[in-house]
């Protein structure tokens, strides 16, 4: 146990933690931890390598997932998730930062105004059109999209190109198994996201911050990668509207504008389509937008991140981690690429 | 001065009471120590580091358009007293942009010198933001009497006449930083009241560089 906490010292100096760990991790996943960590014996094994160990067996330990709800929304079980990479350790952002310090220009341009503003927006009915180079194109309403694959509990690191980041715990299923219902064809190398735009519940869409509808982009095989998600919840509840309900996409080892929200259709493409940020900004914004602490913004520094809700008001910031700290689990898809270059 | 003449009002003789310079230094007090509670009660949201620098940034702004405004609110209403409570807005204006930049270089940057100029560089807001402050600083520095004796009325009145520059530097500083997401409205706010503050000098006195002319 002491060796834990000091290991958790070292990798956040200053963070105060205010649950003691048996409080937050169940009782067989933190014994099958300490039975781990003493069997590892001694803290010449790397501190990463330590966590990446523990936190493959608190995804093998058990189903149950971990989050408790704050019972805000409608509730959305799931179990938790087996994929590789997709149960990070770190201390959870508290659900009222994740749910008031947004980016969703649809709702306006301030942090505050998505919480404030997104009371407008309808997620029930929803229709998700999955078209383009697909076999059978499909029209699938919330109901079916809730019940096409089993839910999942992903505890994913979230950094913003802004230089901030967030732990959060999502509820939904790989994009994998959405696609795959669509049957890409052989021509089918990328996927287009395109999110909600109507006026009439987003204020934000009246101004030209940018181009609307928002889109969005991947590569096929990032967007087949098991830890590509489309989350349907987040802290085992249903979207709350401000974090992109009813359905968004999560990529996080990408920057979380990557990740599009309130998803109307997903469009499978021979070409790269040109994502809303890099039509805005072609030099500053990226197609792939990895995280990557070694190549900057044009405007600002890469190499370190505000923890939200992660200490108080003198915690340091962190580094921050190549490809969010999952490269090794995406690091293939880039392999031989200049990052730079496709930055 | 045509105010002069007029009788002083209630308000007037308020100004020259012992106990309104030290209720003014109070009032200056005030947005930082409501900030400061904030941030020790953990009430400055998600991210309260952001959030006390920008509100820092904005109060230095705020203070530095009273100061601006003290001249012709002391001609227009015929407030002369206005005049002996300038420098304690001039010197909050100070004060505030230099906690907005200390806060930076320590929350944010963690004092690291190397980061901090790779970061001045890289945003060119920041300075713009900091030549700004410098620029305050002599102003600061020369804000007690011994110095405007020292300098003479003259030549301390030609060195103030900085401000002007500062106003507009402080505006750019906070245009190049809201420009990145196309948010203005409130930007346009703050041009549109110092318009007015520098478009009134220049009428009075008839023209800009009779604005920036010392009598």
């Amino acid at each position: 146990m002491a060796f834990i906490r000091t290991s958790r010292q070292i990798l956040h100096p200053g963070s105060g933690f205010t649950l003691p760990e048996h409080e937050v991790t169940p009782q067989a996943v933190y014994e099958d931890r300490r039975t781990l960590l003493k069997g590892l014996g001694l803290a010449a094994a790397g501190a990463t390598t330590l966590l990446a160990q523990a936190e493959a067996l608190a995804q093998q330990s058990g189903q149950a997932t971990l989050v408790q709800r704050p019972g805000k929304l409608a509730a959305l079980p799931a179990n938790r998730s087996t994929t590789p990479g997709a149960y990070a350790m770190d201390k959870l952002t508290p659900y009222s930062d994740v749910t008031t310090y947004n980016n969703f220009y649809e709702f306006g341009t301030d942090k505050s105004d998505p919480a404030e503003n997104a009371h407008t927006l309808k997620p029930r009915p929803w229709t998700l059109v999955i078209d383009g180079e697909v076999g059978k194109p499909q029209r699938l309403s919330l109901d079916d999209l809730l019940k096409l694959a089993p839910m999942e509990e992903r505890i994913y690191r979230m950094r913003c190109v802004e230089g901030w980041s967030m732990v959060i715990p999502w509820v939904g299923y790989p994009l994998a198994s959405l696609i795959k219902k669509a049957e890409p064809t052989g021509k089918a190398k990328y996927v287009e996201f395109v999110s909600l735009a109507d006026p009439k519940q987003m204020p934000g869409v009246r101004s030209s911050v940018l181009d609307w509808p928002y889109v969005e982009g991947l590569r096929l095989d990032e967007a087949l990668h098991p830890l590509t998600l489309m989350a349907f919840g987040l802290y085992g509840e249903v979207l709350p509207n401000q974090n992109g309900a009813p359905l968004r996409l999560v990529v996080p080892w990408k920057y979380g504008f990557k990740s599009a929200k309130s998803i109307v259709r997903i469009r499978l493409l021979e070409k790269p389509n040109t994502p809303s940020w890099v039509k805005a900004g072609p030099q500053e914004y990226g197609y792939f937008s990895n995280v990557n602490p070694k190549v900057d913004h044009p405007r600002w520094s890469q190499a370190t991140e505000r923890r939200i809700g992660d200490g108080g008001f003198f915690t340091p910031k962190k580094p921050t981690l190549m490809f969010n700290g999952y490269e090794a689990q995406v690091g293939q898809l880039y392999a031989g690429m200049d990052l730079r270059k496709y930055f | 001065m045509t105010a002069v003449s007029v009788r002083p009002s209630l308000l007037n003789a308020w100004l020259m009471k012992p106990w309104a310079k030290p209720l003014l230094w109070l009032l200056c007090a005030v947005p930082l120590v409501a900030l400061c509670a904030a941030a020790a009660t953990d009430q400055l949201g998600a991210n309260p580091v952001d959030r006390f620098i920008k509100e820092m940034g904005e109060w230095s702004l705020r203070f530095l358009w009273l100061t601006l405004l003290v001249t012709p609110l002391r001609d227009i209403a015929g407030l002369p007293g206005l005049l002996k409570h300038r420098r304690a807005l001039g010197v909050t204006a100070f004060a505030y942009a230099l906690v907005h930049f200390l806060a930076y270089a320590w929350l944010d940057q963690g004092w690291r010198l190397d980061d901090i100029v790779a970061d001045v560089i890289k945003r060119n807001f920041i300075l713009v933001g900091f030549v700004a402050l410098l620029l305050m600083l002599p102003l600061a520095l020369t804000s007690f009497n011994a110095a405007i004796r020292a300098l003479g009325g003259r030549r301390w009145q030609m060195l103030h006449k900085l401000v002007y520059a500062v106003a507009l530097l402080g505006l750019l500083h906070f245009y190049m930083k809201k420009a990145a997401k196309n948010d203005l409205a409130e930007v346009g706010v703050y041009a549109a009241i110092l318009a007015v503050l520098l478009g009134w000098r220049v009428v009075r006195k008839g023209g800009v560089l009779a604005m920036l002319r010392v009598r």
